[in-house]
């Protein structure tokens, strides 16, 4: 048993190599999320109402999202509209696929916050003239803020991590990076567990950076 | 004789195939969920009580949750080669979702644990109940009604994880289809069918476990 000698000296030659990765990474997690925000925001809203076809559309995006498999809604865009004749590069069926992804779950995270806020805020917005977009965003949703804050973040990790799929459809964020490095000398485990550790850095850092930011915008 | 081209049609003889794949998704998932439900409902009960587990466990969770999951198979999947046990698919993914499983359930345990009030924990041992009779009887329930709903949540989670574990090679309902599409061509039809497999089982579940956490609030 063990009888492996690790090899790291080839694996910190393509170092530079994963930190690219990582940093596609990272842009992927952050332009997803901010998509995904922006129409969770109107999904949510959407979902609220009683009937019609905006809520109803909502319901089904966020039941979609929620209830498959990310990497069959990755698929979903990758083969899904090449069949349709839509063929995408892999970069930017992965930001479809985890904008989608994001929107659904970020929607219910809105939902269950918008629930905390008593209606009448917004009606008594409304009757001091403002008018519904303004009282959305003035009243209701900076309220929404400190309710909804650390299940956002937590959906923020969640977005790193997903974003790592992207190997499967060739894309060369830190996973498929790794994967590429490794395929020359198939030193798997060496590689891998590099990448875990930059995985485990940026996810600390996030949550780190949540908190300490949290801490300085309710405290003033 | 018929010749078979490289991209046929879908046929009805590709049936039996998706339903193995249907199978392996199932029972992967079965697995996780009973090893992971016992390995967390342990390690959320003894890092609750006591102080060394707690101390112990603490960077298993925290690895756990920052890592990708189709890192942790490659990981692991590396890690069983090099120490020269090459384990099948299967087990690679039952090792790895129920460790998976079992670190999120544990913090479920945990705080499940942590809202039974301690008055009545007291109450119950002044009674004469033993520490394992209050768990059992008195804590354990409670503890319950607070976990399942989120319990439920973490299972439809699983199910849908075990899409991932086609990076280790076990072809499960995802990679199945995904092989079919390779030969036959039809992405839409075959997708569409799988993303229905998947919303089947998990929609009826997540709507269950909603209307069961608004029963539990109104109690």
């Amino acid at each position: 048993m063990f009888g492996y000698t690790f090899y790291w000296s080839i694996v910190w030659e393509k170092v530079p190599e994963l930190l690219q990765g990582a940093k596609a990474t990272l842009e992927l997690t952050v332009i997803s999320m901010i998509i995904g925000t922006l129409i969770a925001l109107l999904l949510s809203l959407l979902r609220r109402q009683s009937s019609g076809i905006g809520m109803r559309f909502a319901a089904s995006w966020i039941e979609l999202a929620r209830n498959t498999p990310a990497l069959f809604q990755i698929y979903m865009i990758y083969f899904g509209l090449g069949a349709l004749g839509l063929h995408l590069s892999s970069y930017v069926a992965m930001l479809i696929a985890l904008s989608f992804n994001n929107a659904g779950f970020l929607a219910e995270i809105f939902r269950g916050g918008l629930q905390t806020i008593p209606k009448q805020q917004y009606i008594a917005a409304r009757s001091l003239g403002i008018g519904s977009f303004k009282a959305y965003t003035h009243v209701v949703f900076p309220q929404l803020f400190r309710v909804v804050y650390f299940p956002y973040i937590n959906q923020l990790n969640w977005a790193l991590l997903n974003s790592s799929l992207g190997m499967i459809i060739g894309l060369r964020e830190l996973t498929g990076a790794t994967q590429a490095a490794q395929s020359e000398s198939f030193r798997t485990f060496e590689f891998f567990i590099i990448a875990a550790v930059i995985y485990y850095a940026m996810s600390k850092i996030i949550q780190a950076g949540a908190r300490f930011s949290f801490w300085r915008l309710v405290r003033e | 004789m018929q010749i078979q081209l490289p991209y046929s049609g879908l046929q009805w003889s590709d049936i039996p195939f998706l339903l193995t794949g249907i199978y392996h998704t199932l029972l992967l998932t079965v697995i996780t969920v009973v090893l992971g439900t016992l390995l967390g409902i342990f390690i959320g009960w003894a890092r609750e009580s006591s102080k060394y587990p707690r101390i112990m466990f603490g960077p298993l969770i925290d690895v756990v949750r920052s890592i990708p999951l189709i890192i942790q198979f490659i990981l692991v999947n590396s890690f069983f080669a090099m120490a020269g046990f090459p384990a099948s698919p299967l087990v690679i993914g039952g090792v790895v979702l129920s460790i998976y499983m079992g670190v999120l359930t544990s913090e479920l345990v945990r705080a499940g644990l942590r809202s039974v009030r301690p008055e009545l924990k007291k109450a119950s041992r002044s009674l004469g109940l033993t520490y394992w009779q209050e768990l059992f009887h008195v804590s354990g329930p409670l503890a319950f009604r607070a976990v399942f709903p989120g319990w439920v949540g973490t299972v439809i989670g699983v199910t849908k994880d075990t899409a991932l574990v086609s990076v280790v090679g076990y072809v499960e309902l995802l990679r199945a289809s995904q092989i079919l599409i390779n030969r036959s061509n039809e992405a839409l039809l075959v997708l569409a069918g799988t993303g229905l497999f998947y919303f089947i089982i998990c929609y009826p579940i997540s709507r269950y476990s909603r209307s069961l956490e608004k029963v539990l609030k109104h109690d």
